[in-house]
């Protein structure tokens, strides 16, 4: 117990506990004389405000809690299509900015600099409002393979109906399962024996064998809904059936993931480039094929060096998507930083739970990706 | 988890009310906004991002609307200068956070009287300058012609966070109709996706419609349905609990309209302090005490009138001359068969 290294300690628990309690006292104080409540009961209240796209059932007659849902999910839905989106332009990007051929790294490397050279918000407006004003209007649509259609009112896409569509997900989680018993199975063998096993033609064998077996012996059934045009009015029409991605949504996710995809492919390049060139040569020089090469030896390095930069891309990422407020997409901004703040007048107990969400958000994918890191990274033997 | 989950909301509250509010002891019982206004030597003044005849800038800045003229009313009477104002531009979300927080001391940015906005967040509203209902914009050759021709599947482009979303929402509840709604947090950017096609109707306020309808690409290609499917009252906002302000930019408004009701204009002010009528001479402040009331002087009746104008001059000048609403419709004096009816200036 040593006094000295104790003390200061204690003293700044002190100081940080007085302000807080000032910072409270004083919001209190305040928010009384200017007659404001303070409370979280709202989030059981009936919303009375309607969403144009969510991924569970919603309408106003339920709560603000479950409008916070839709908004949640919404945001969540736009950055990981974002992120996959993203990650798969960047690594192509980043690998063709590193290639010999002069016309394939020049593209690479203008495409790089023109998008992460311009704001976002104005990528954005760009996609929604200039991209948007060039789609055409529902009954002028080319339909893309007679089920596809691409509008002005949204991306109208055949659906799936399904019948014991739970039988049919617990085939592919199975099928999942079995391809994580045959790699492990294929790691032990190779290690014991030498021998290599192909794991990835098992696995898409897999990944097709069982959910099969679920439509001939479970009784799973599916059939597709194509989207059919309707007639609103004389000059107003619209798909009816399928599924129906809002052209805000597209956008958003669009632009998301061109705009990051140039900071990725970044790190990509640094990542490779990054790998001494001493390593390429005496894997080359043992007899290993230049795929064996990237595949064995470059990338497990380089990717210590990727991830990192790229896990702070994924969330910057997270908390662009939302700018989507600006084209009316309803995330968690929209939806309830938005509407539902504006309703209720809820300022305080709105923003702080906005505020927490996104944190949340953030250090779930943070501590994903270190986890990632980590397992990645140089084993010392 | 759950507890430190919510102590951690409470802290971080904390901070956003520290950020928002300055500190500030009991209310005086003198009114504090009018002492620091006339301190400041300016009104502030929160309007819109540009609503052409309520409130919108000019290339020179220079704003002008029937919103705006409420809080030159203000200035006029509190400071004896109707130029005397700041105007803050505001968005629907932004403009009651503004206010709470001491950013602004009047809000006049067409905005809705209602019940849980006036008795639950802080605010008090001092009157009505303008009754609207909302309505449906379609393009013309749509061929609807009444609100009943609406199909499941419309979809309608309007502003985040108004009454306007819930309204929709119950209109078109009660007609049993599904729709897509499509909100947006800028007027602008509404207009820009509804010329654009991915809307089939734009609803706001009646007023709005009209004003907007300027904006957009082919104004003479579109219109306004002849149904309104709510009351909209819109009316200034001020902060609870300065009941001396409150009453300054209530009878600053009602003043305006008095005025027309008893003919009294800009141009003939001066002349009406020799009146027969008393009740035109207390509006000019030759008769009666009625300013210090207030805490103002006797005056500022008749600076309102001669700098600003009465109602119906406001009216003819932002909005009938402009061609948004030649017809004034329900915000006519309740003398010529409209609602506008202010209690008595004694």
């Amino acid at each position: 117990m040593n006094f000295k290294k104790i003390f200061p300690q204690l003293l700044t628990l002190v100081v940080v506990i007085l302000v807080f309690g000032f910072f409270s006292y004083n919001a209190q104080v305040n928010m009384e004389n200017r007659g404001i409540t303070f409370g979280y009961g709202f989030l059981s209240q009936e919303s009375s405000f309607d969403v144009q796209f969510s991924l569970i059932e919603y309408d106003g007659s339920h709560s603000y809690f479950r409008a916070y849902l839709v908004g949640l999910l919404n945001t969540i839905l736009v950055s990981v299509i974002g992120i996959v989106f993203a990650t798969i332009i960047g690594v192509v990007v980043g690998i063709a900015r590193l290639s010999s051929n002069y016309l394939i790294e020049r593209t690479a490397a203008i495409y790089v600099e023109f998008f992460r050279n311009i704001p976002l918000l104005l990528q954005i407006f760009f996609w929604y409002f200039a991209a948007l004003r060039a789609l055409p209007l529902p009954e002028k649509a080319e339909p893309m393979f007679g089920v596809f259609f691409l509008t002005i009112k949204g991306f109208f896409i055949p659906a799936f109906i399904w019948n014991n569509l739970d039988i049919f997900i617990y085939s592919v989680i199975a099928a999942i399962i079995a391809i994580f018993f045959v790699r492990a199975y294929a790691k032990k063998k190779q290690e014991n024996q030498g021998a290599q096993t192909p794991v990835l033609l098992i696995s898409i064998g897999l990944l097709i064998i069982l959910p099969l077996l679920s439509f001939l012996l479970g009784g799973v059934d599916a059939s597709i809904e194509i989207p059919v045009i309707e007639q609103l009015s004389k000059t107003s029409f619209t798909y009816k059936g399928g599924l129906k991605l809002p052209p805000e949504l597209i956008s958003l996710a669009l632009a998301l993931s061109l705009y990051t995809a140039t900071f990725i492919a970044e790190c990509v390049r640094a990542g490779v480039q990054g790998v001494s060139k001493g390593q390429k040569e005496a894997a080359a020089s043992i007899g290993l094929t230049p795929n064996q090469v990237l595949k064995l030896v470059v990338m497990p390095q380089a990717l210590r060096i990727i991830i990192p930069p790229t896990t702070n891309q994924y969330l910057n990422l997270t908390k662009n998507s939302s700018l989507a407020a600006a084209i009316a997409y309803p995330d968690l901004v929209l939806v309830f930083a938005g509407t539902a703040l504006m309703q209720t007048g809820r300022a305080i107990e709105i923003v702080s739970i906005t505020m927490l969400t996104y944190l949340t958000l953030s250090i779930t994918i943070s501590i994903f990706m270190n986890w990632y890191n980590k397992k990645i990274a140089i084993k010392e033997k | 988890m759950f507890k430190l989950v919510k102590r951690l909301t409470s802290v971080v509250a904390m901070f956003a009310v520290l950020f928002t509010f300055t500190t500030e002891t009991m209310a005086a019982k003198k009114s504090k906004t009018l002492k620091n206004t006339q301190k400041k030597g300016f009104v502030r003044c929160g309007v819109s991002q540009g609503l052409p005849g309520f409130s919108n800038a000019d290339a020179a800045g220079n704003w002008t609307g029937v919103d705006v003229d409420v809080c030159r009313a203000v200035a006029a009477a509190v400071l004896g200068d109707s130029s005397k104002v700041k105007f803050t531009p505001l968005s629907a979300k932004e403009r009651f956070t503004a206010l709470t927080s001491n950013e602004i001391d009047i809000l006049s940015r067409n905005t809705t009287w209602t019940l849980s906005r006036d008795a639950d967040i802080g605010l008090t509203f001092v009157g009505v300058n303008f009754y609207d209902g909302q309505g449906f914009m379609v393009r013309k050759n749509s061929g609807i012609s009444s609100v009943n021709d609406f199909k499941a599947g419309v979809s309608a482009c309007t502003n985040l966070g108004t009454t306007t979303e819930l309204n929709m929402r119950d209109f078109f509840n009660s007609k049993g109709i599904k729709y897509e709604p499509v909100t947006f947090e800028k007027a602008d950017e509404v207009v820009a996706a509804y010329d654009a096609g991915r809307c089939d109707t734009y609803t706001t306020d009646k007023s709005g419609l009209a004003a907007q309808r300027i904006k957009l690409s082919n104004p003479d290609d579109h219109m306004v349905l002849p149904e309104t499917i709510s009351k909209e009252p819109l009316g200034p906002v001020v902060r609870q609990g300065d009941s001396v302000w409150e009453d300054i930019v209530r009878w600053s408004l009602n003043t305006m309209i008095e005025a027309e009701e008893y003919g009294v204009t800009s141009a003939n002010a001066d002349m009406m302090k020799t009146s027969d009528n008393p009740a035109v001479k207390r509006l000019v402040g030759a008769e009666g005490e009625l300013g210090a009331a207030l805490g103002l002087d006797n005056e500022w009746s008749l600076r309102i009138i001669k700098q600003v104008g009465n109602y119906g001059e406001s009216y003819k000048r932002n909005i009938a001359d402009t061609g948004i609403l030649p017809d004034r419709g329900p915000n006519e004096l309740w003398t010529k068969g409209g609602i506008l009816y202010v209690p008595p200036a004694r």
